[in-house]
C-alpha cells in the first residue's frame, strides 16, 4: 500500500521540462469519520498552449487536486501528504506563502464552476476584476477599472463599458462565467484552471464559454487544465486527458487515443456509457454499481468492485500507473488486455 | 425607494392608531383614582375634584376619552398633564436626554461589539473567542439593573471614575448609563457578527479571493466583512428604536430626565395623556428606526432593491 502508485518520471522528463508539473500528489482529509484519501499519488504535466482535461466523477478527487494547486484548500482539514507542485521547475508547496499568494492569479488562475456563488455579490464585478491589478500591480483605481472593461470586452460581455458598474446578479450565467473568465485571464497567467466551467449552464452557452477559452488560449499560448466530468467537453476541447477515480488518475494519453481505445477498463465503461445516435434503440450500458467513499477506498485496485475484469490479484494488489504505450499510462493489472479488446 | 418609504410612512398610522388606544385603554384599566392618586392624603374640596375631572374628562366613557384625545392629536395638541404642563414641551425637553443616552449606548455596542465580533469570528476556538462566547452570555444574564448599581458602586463610589447620577458632566455622564443600557445589545452584535463571519467565510466567494491571490487581510477584512456587516448594521440600525424606548430602568438607576423616567412616573400617576403620548411617539421612533434598517439593508446588499 505504501508503494509509489507511479513509477518515478510519470510527470514525463526531467523537472523543469514543463510548465506546470504535478508530481505523486496526496491530499488527506481529517475528519471525525476518519482520514479521507482525497488524492492519491497524482502526477500529471501541462505544457505552454496544451489542454489537458482531468475527467472524473465528483468525488474522485479532481476539484481538491486543483485547489491543492492553487494552495487554497481548507486546512485544516485537508493536508497535502507528499508530493511536488513545480511552476516552471519550482516546487509550489515549498514557497514561503506571500510567494506563493502573489504566483496566485499572476502565474496560475483559477475559473470556478458556479459564478454567481464563486463572485463576491457585494461588489461591482468591474471592481472585482479590477482588484487584480490593484492588489497585484498595485494599479491606480481608475486605470484598474478601465482594464476590467477592457477585459470584460475581450470575454465579449455586450456594452462591457457599461457594465463595469453592475453587479453579479444582474448577469445571466454565461455572462457572470465570462466575468470569472476575465477576472482569471487579467494578469495573463501562464496557466488556467477551470473547474468544471460550464458545468452551471445551460448547452448552448456552454459551448461558448468553451469556445472563448480555447480562443483566448491561442491568442496567449496559456495552459489550460479543464477539470470535468462531461465526456463531450473533454472530447471537444483538450489535447490529453487524465482519468481519475477514488482519487487517482487511472490512465492517461492523448484524446484520440484515450477514446477511441481505452487502456483502462474504467475509462472503457466510461466510453460505453455514452449515448450515441448509431445505436439508437439499443440499451445504455453504464458502469455497475457506485463510486467507493473515499474514507473506505477497497483495498487493491479500487475499481475493482465494479470491473468486469476483476481477478484475486485486483483484490489485493493495486496496480501502478505504467507506461503502455507512447504517452500512454494506464492502472490496470489488464492494461495491454484492456487496450487490444 | 422613495415610493416605498412612503408606503412604510402611510402604514405606521394604522399601527400608531391601534397603539395608542391599546396603551390609553391600559391606563384606564389601571386600578385606582388618578385625581385621588394626585391629592395624596390631604383630601381635597370636592369642587375640585369635580373640575379635575370635568377638565380631565375622567367622567366619560374610555372611548369618548380617547376620541377627544385624538381629535386634540390631530389638531397638534398632545394635551397636558395634571400639573397643567403641555405633554409636548415634556416630550421636547426630555428626548434630547433619552436621545443622548441611546446614541452613546449605540456607539458603545457598535464599536466593543464589532471588534468583538470580529475577533471571535475569525479566531473561532480561539482563547479570545471564547472569552467573548462567555462574556457576552454571562452580559445578557444580567438584569440592567444589577449591572447598574454594580457599575455605580464600582466605578463610582468606590473607584470614582464616573459620576453615578444625573447629567451634569455633560456627555462624561452618558458613558456609564450608556455602557448599561448598551450591554445586552453590544453582546448580540458580538455574537451575530461572529456567527455571520463564520458562515460566510464558508463561502465560494472567499475560496475565489484567495485564488486571486489577495492577501489574507483583504480576503477576510474586505470580501467577507463586507458580506458579514449587513446583517450587523441592519441590526444596530433598528436597535437604536428599542434602545430609546427601553431605557426606563437605565434612567432610573442613574437619575436621568429622559423619556423613560417620564413615562414611569406618568404611569404612577395615571396620567394617561402623559403616557399615551410619550408611548405613541417612542413606538413612532422605533418604526422610523426599523424603516431606517431596511433602508440601510438595501443600500448594503445590491441584490435588495424594494418597489
Amino acid at each position: 500500500m505504501n508503494l509509489p502508485l507511479t513509477e518515478p518520471g510519470a510527470a514525463d522528463g526531467a523537472p523543469g521540462d514543463h510548465l506546470l508539473e504535478v508530481d505523486g500528489l496526496s491530499v488527506e482529509f481529517r475528519t471525525d469519520h476518519g482520514t479521507v484519501r482525497a488524492v492519491r499519488d497524482v502526477s500529471w504535466h501541462l505544457d505552454k498552449g496544451e489542454t489537458l482535461a482531468i475527467l472524473g466523477e465528483s468525488g474522485s478527487g479532481k476539484s481538491v487536486s486543483a485547489q491543492a494547486i492553487m494552495g487554497i484548500l481548507d486546512s485544516p482539514p485537508a493536508r497535502i501528504t507528499s508530493g511536488e507542485i513545480r511552476f516552471n521547475g519550482t516546487d509550489l508547496l515549498t514557497l514561503p506563502a506571500e510567494e506563493q499568494r502573489a504566483m496566485r492569479g499572476e502565474q496560475v488562475s483559477m475559473v470556478f464552476q458556479d459564478a454567481l456563488s464563486a463572485l463576491n455579490p457585494v461588489f461591482t464585478v468591474g471592481s472585482q476584476i479590477a482588484e487584480m491589478f490593484r492588489v497585484h500591480r498595485g494599479t491606480s483605481k481608475k486605470e484598474a477599472m478601465d482594464k476590467a472593461a477592457e477585459l470584460m470586452d475581450r470575454v465579449r460581455i455586450p456594452g462591457a463599458r457599461n457594465r463595469v458598474k453592475d453587479h453579479p446578479h444582474q448577469f445571466s450565467g454565461g455572462m457572470r462565467q465570462r466575468v470569472m473568465i476575465a477576472m482569471a485571464l487579467a494578469l495573463d497567467p501562464a496557466v488556467i484552471i477551470a473547474d468544471e466551467p460550464t458545468t452551471a449552464l445551460d448547452v448552448t452557452v456552454q459551448a461558448q464559454i468553451i469556445d472563448l477559452l480555447l480562443d483566448l488560449q491561442r491568442e496567449n499560448g496559456m495552459g489550460i487544465v479543464l477539470i470535468t466530468h462531461d465526456l463531450g467537453v473533454v472530447a471537444e476541447t483538450a489535447d490529453r486527458v487524465g482519468v481519475m477515480y477514488a482519487g487517482r488518475i487511472v490512465e492517461t494519453g492523448s484524446i484520440e487515443e484515450v477514446f477511441s481505445r481505452p487502456a483502462h477498463p474504467y475509462t472503457a465503461g466510461l466510453m460505453n456509457s455514452i449515448p450515441r445516435v448509431d445505436q439508437i434503440g439499443s440499451r445504455l450500458s453504464p458502469i455497475v454499481g457506485s463510486p467507493p467513499s473515499l474514507a473506505a477506498i477497497p483495498v487493491g485496485c479500487a475499481f475493482h468492485p465494479r470491473c468486469p475484469r476483476a481477478v484475486d490479484l485486483c483484490r489485493s494488489e493495486d496496480p501502478r500507473l505504467v507506461e503502455v504505450g507512447p504517452g500512454r499510462r494506464s492502472a490496470c493489472h489488464f492494461a495491454k488486455d484492456v487496450l487490444d479488446a | 425607494m422613495s415610493r416605498y418609504i412612503a408606503r412604510r410612512l402611510l402604514l405606521a398610522i394604522p399601527v400608531l392608531i391601534g397603539a395608542s388606544f391599546f396603551i390609553f385603554f391600559l391606563v384606564y384599566a389601571l386600578p385606582g383614582d388618578p385625581v385621588r392618586a394626585l391629592a395624596g392624603d390631604r383630601p381635597l374640596a370636592p369642587g375640585v375634584i369635580a373640575e379635575l375631572r370635568e377638565r380631565y374628562n375622567l367622567d366619560d366613557p374610555v372611548f369618548v376619552q380617547y376620541l377627544k384625545y385624538v381629535g386634540g392629536l390631530l389638531q397638534g395638541d398632545l394635551g397636558i398633564d395634571f400639573s397643567g404642563r403641555p405633554v409636548s414641551e415634556t416630550i421636547a425637553q426630555r428626548i434630547p436626554v433619552t436621545a443622548q443616552l441611546a446614541l452613546t449606548a449605540l456607539v458603545i455596542e457598535a464599536v466593543i461589539g464589532l471588534i468583538a465580533g470580529i475577533v471571535a469570528g475569525i479566531r473561532r476556538g480561539s482563547y479570545l473567542d471564547n472569552l467573548v462566547l462567555v462574556s457576552t452570555t454571562f452580559l445578557v444574564s444580567i438584569p440592567v439593573f444589577v449591572l447598574g448599581f454594580t457599575l455605580q458602586y464600582f466605578l463610582g463610589v468606590q473607584i470614582p471614575l464616573f459620576p453615578i447620577s444625573g447629567t451634569n458632566e455633560g456627555l462624561y455622564s452618558y458613558l456609564l448609563p450608556g455602557f448599561v443600557l448598551a450591554t445586552a445589545s453590544m453582546a448580540y452584535v458580538a455574537r451575530l457578527l461572529r456567527t455571520s463571519l463564520a458562515e460566510n467565510l464558508r463561502n465560494d466567494y472567499v475560496r475565489t479571493a484567495r485564488a486571486k491571490g489577495l492577501p489574507e487581510r483583504m480576503v477576510i477584512g474586505k470580501h467577507t466583512l463586507r458580506n458579514s456587516l449587513i446583517a450587523v448594521v441592519t441590526f444596530i440600525g433598528a436597535d437604536f428604536g428599542t434602545l430609546m424606548g427601553g431605557a426606563i430602568v437605565t434612567e432610573g438607576v442613574f437619575n436621568l430626565p429622559g423619556v423613560g423616567r417620564a413615562v414611569f412616573d406618568a404611569v404612577r400617576s395615571q396620567e394617561g395623556t402623559v403616557v399615551v403620548g410619550i408611548t405613541t411617539f417612542l413606538i413612532f421612533v422605533y418604526i422610523f428606526f426599523n424603516l431606517v434598517a431596511d433602508v440601510l439593508y438595501a443600500a448594503l446588499d445590491p441584490r435588495i432593491r424594494y418597489e
